[in-house]
């Protein structure tokens, strides 16, 4: 019998455990506080070859700021594949890192879901003003006419990559400027057996940020001024076309590149099986898939004639990593003192030569390192020639739905059937529809 | 025949132990009887944390407007009460065109790797049966697919499966010349057959492993009896292992209906985030109208379709079978 009363007890003991855990754990969804102050979560997103090479680049600098400070800073790299998608969830759940590096298209996106400390001018003041960043990198960190929601981390920029040797093979003197001068050297490229040029034809972000240039430089934008999606009108179609025909018609785009979508083109380009790459700050990347740099040459992308510059001159977007501070910190001081140590002339001038990208800080930008004539190109297109993705509420979905659609199109092309405008037209038409309504 | 059955069981239910006890001793008896509710009330609460909580959430989620303004703070989402529904199955709109496509992908997908998996699965049980040298290498190495993690599992066949370097294309256009060019695997219609190889090849080791159990209950003597009266192989295999393989199949074309139809690791390794429109299972096709468009409210609608209709097939399913057990059993 007594044992029974203890089974009994037991049971009602567990239930009553069960209940009260099922009851907690609520989070609160009020802002940031400073409850913790001697730690912080950072979520870094992968800039080098590997995690691994992101977490040697950054354990000494989080350290170095622990010295300073006395904040332990736990680092976690977090893939990109991964990384919008642990925002949200981190988002919904209330419990996410106190400090985070976010792809800088996705700025307007997050700012909308108020996940994210809004930078005032109050705020920039901790970090030395909003002066200090350039503005082409401040265009993209949040919808116009509200307060930024992250601050610029490192800046890149879309550049032609080329292979000097394969160049010199088939008698092309100098790096094409024009789009039609690229299709004509693809000729005397592909005589010489070497594939022309390098798409990620499944990979969603890169369709996009091709297709954006080629569509402005068609004088289209995917969103009206007000910021509803307009991504059938003839401009955009055409712009979009325009890059599918690379593959279709062209032929400088290998069909087998319709189904990249793990930087496999990086991979042909590195081991000398392809002549050309358009990509971002690749440096550190081919560097570490051992291509030397002196094997390759660094190119403004083309355009269709005269020279680069705004309006349809445009060839690279405003590539680019912000870091945010989640609104939900429970250290807000130590999270601020991060971004600044962060955006610090030093550290800056640290981690952009880590990652070969290009300081948004102006001191930190005028340093020798990046004046190499690869870091030139960049920083000029940056300067003059790059254009800040829609900064609208709906850009990650913009991204997803005209992603697939251009994905959808090189799957065609690959399986031989034909590309028209009209069926360019219907994809982007679908792809409109699935956009949300407001 | 029904009136012989009932007078049949009439006597029996007098002797049930249960009707025998008096209602004498109240407290001893609820007490008695309590106990074992009690016993298996945190159990039910577990059930109720880890299922039903998460389950009642996401009815409720598909009720309102969750998109990206409320994800952070859920009770201010606005109730937007049959609209979601309404999107997801208004076929004319390309959201709800496309979870139809989805739908039928999906059912022509399951009805295919579940017939397929249970086809081999069976044939390997059987011809297992015999004892011959090699038996307990062979019946371990079928099993390998199953006990594989999934992912290590499917990213492999996407090596395999890939254009340039894959060794599918390698064997079939560079060895056996029995295409005209490699074929593309991953992408376009080809990757529904792509995707129908990975299932089965993961799933029917399952339906090899369940039929094996089943097949040590059956007699023996039904075998040799049956060889005496001259019926063959086929024969003993139609008359003898499949009617009394029927219960163990009938569980078993269930629960293979329900992984298969709900599959998400292997199209999302296989193919990512974007599945191509010939491959677009409906789990994958749900996750998407969720999270990459930060819809959740209209993923919580379609993913509450999914669960009613997979509730019909079932009940359906469970009442014909059972409903054949009956009348077989009497």
């Amino acid at each position: 019998m007594r044992s029974i009363r203890a089974a009994a007890v037991g049971a009602v003991t567990m239930s009553l455990a069960l209940a009260a855990t099922a009851c907690g754990g609520g989070s609160s969804t009020g802002g940031g506080s400073n409850d913790s102050p001697k730690t912080l979560t950072y979520w870094a997103s992968n800039q080098g070859a590997s995690i691994e090479v992101d977490k040697k680049v950054l354990q000494p600098e989080l350290e170095k700021f622990q010295k300073q400070t006395g904040i332990k800073v736990k680092l976690e790299v977090v893939p990109w594949s991964d990384l919008l998608n642990r925002i949200l969830t981190a988002t919904t759940s209330g419990q996410g890192p106190d400090v985070l590096n976010i792809g800088n298209t996705w700025s307007a996106s997050l700012q909308a879901t108020g996940a994210l400390l809004p930078w005032d001018a109050k705020n920039f003041a901790k970090i030395g003003g909003k002066d200090r960043f350039v503005d082409s990198a401040l265009g993209s960190t949040g919808a116009e006419g509200k307060d930024p929601t992250a601050v610029p981390l490192y800046s890149m920029a879309y550049a032609l990559y080329y292979n000097k040797k394969i160049f010199a093979d088939a008698g092309i003197s100098q790096p094409p400027a024009t789009w039609a001068e690229l299709i004509a050297d693809g000729k005397k490229i592909s005589a010489k057996g070497k594939s022309v040029l390098g798409a990620e034809g499944g990979n969603v972000s890169e369709n996009i940020h091709h297709t954006f240039v080629f569509a402005k430089q068609n004088g289209g934008d995917f969103f009206t001024a007000d910021g509803k999606p307009d991504f059938t009108n003839d401009k955009v179609v055409a712009g979009v076309k325009q890059y599918v025909d690379l593959m279709a018609k062209d032929k400088v785009i290998p069909t087998g590149d319709a189904e990249y979508a793990q930087n496999q083109s990086v991979s042909d380009f590195a081991k000398g099986k392809q002549a050309m790459l358009l990509w971002q700050s690749a440096s550190a990347n081919l560097k570490s898939q051992g291509m030397s740099d002196s094997d390759y040459g660094i190119a403004p992308v083309p355009v269709q004639s005269g020279t680069p510059g705004t309006g349809t001159q445009v060839n690279s977007m405003v590539a680019g990593i912000n870091l945010a501070v989640f609104k939900n910190t429970k250290n807000l001081d130590g999270a601020t003192k991060f971004v600044k140590f962060m955006t610090s002339d030093d550290e800056q001038k640290i981690l952009n030569t880590a990652y070969s990208s290009i300081p948004p800080v102006k001191t930190a930008q005028g340093d020798a390192a990046f004046n190499t004539p690869a870091n030139s190109v960049l920083k000029n297109t940056l300067a003059t020639s790059a254009a800040a993705l829609p900064q609208v509420a709906s850009e990650s979905q913009f991204e997803t739905t005209v992603g697939t659609a251009v994905k959808n199109l090189f799957a065609d092309v690959a399986a031989g059937h034909a590309i028209t405008t009209d069926s360019v037209k219907a994809e982007l038409e679908k792809a409109q529809q699935q956009m949300p309504a407001a | 025949m029904t009136t012989t059955t009932t007078a049949v069981q009439e006597p029996a239910r007098v002797n049930s132990p249960g009707a025998a006890g008096g209602s004498g001793r109240r407290p001893g008896r609820i007490r008695r009887v309590g106990l074992p509710y009690l016993l298996l009330l945190p159990a039910l609460l577990l059930e109720l944390l880890v299922h039903l909580v998460p389950m009642v959430i996401g009815v409720v989620m598909s009720f309102k407007e969750l998109t990206q303004f409320y994800i952070r703070d859920w009770g201010t989402a606005p109730w937007s009460g049959f609209d979601n529904y309404k999107v997801s199955v208004d076929f004319d709109a390309p959201v709800g065109k496309a979870l139809l496509h989805s739908f039928f992908v999906t059912v022509g997908f399951t009805l295919l790797s579940v017939g397929l998996c249970w086809l081999i699965g069976t044939a390997a049980a059987v011809f297992m049966q015999d004892n011959f040298r090699g038996r307990g290498l062979l019946r371990a190495l079928f099993l390998v697919p199953y006990a594989l993690p999934v992912y290590a599992a499917v990213i492999t066949w996407v090596f395999m499966f890939q254009h340039d370097n894959g060794l599918v294309n390698h064997v079939l256009h560079d060895q056996l010349h029995l295409t005209d060019k490699p074929s593309f695997w991953l992408i376009g219609d080809n990757s529904f057959w792509a995707l129908l190889i990975v299932s089965v090849w993961k799933g029917w080791p399952f339906a090899f492993l369940i039929v094996m159990a089943g097949l040590q209950n059956i007699p023996r003597e039904l075998y040799e009896a049956a060889a005496l009266d001259g019926a063959g192989l086929w024969q003993q295999i139609r008359r003898i292992t499949l009617p009394s393989l029927r219960p163990v199949n009938q569980v078993l074309i269930l629960v293979l209906f329900l992984w298969t139809f709900n599959d998400f690791n292997t199209p999302y390794v296989l193919f990512g985030k974007s599945a191509p429109e010939a491959a677009d299972l409906i789990s994958v096709h749900i996750y998407q109208a969720s999270f990459v468009t930060w819809n959740f409210g209209t993923g919580s609608a379609m993913s509450v379709l999914l669960l009613l209709f997979l509730l019909v097939v079932t009940g359906v399913y469970l009442v014909f079978t059972s409903r054949g057990r009956r009348t077989a059993d009497v």
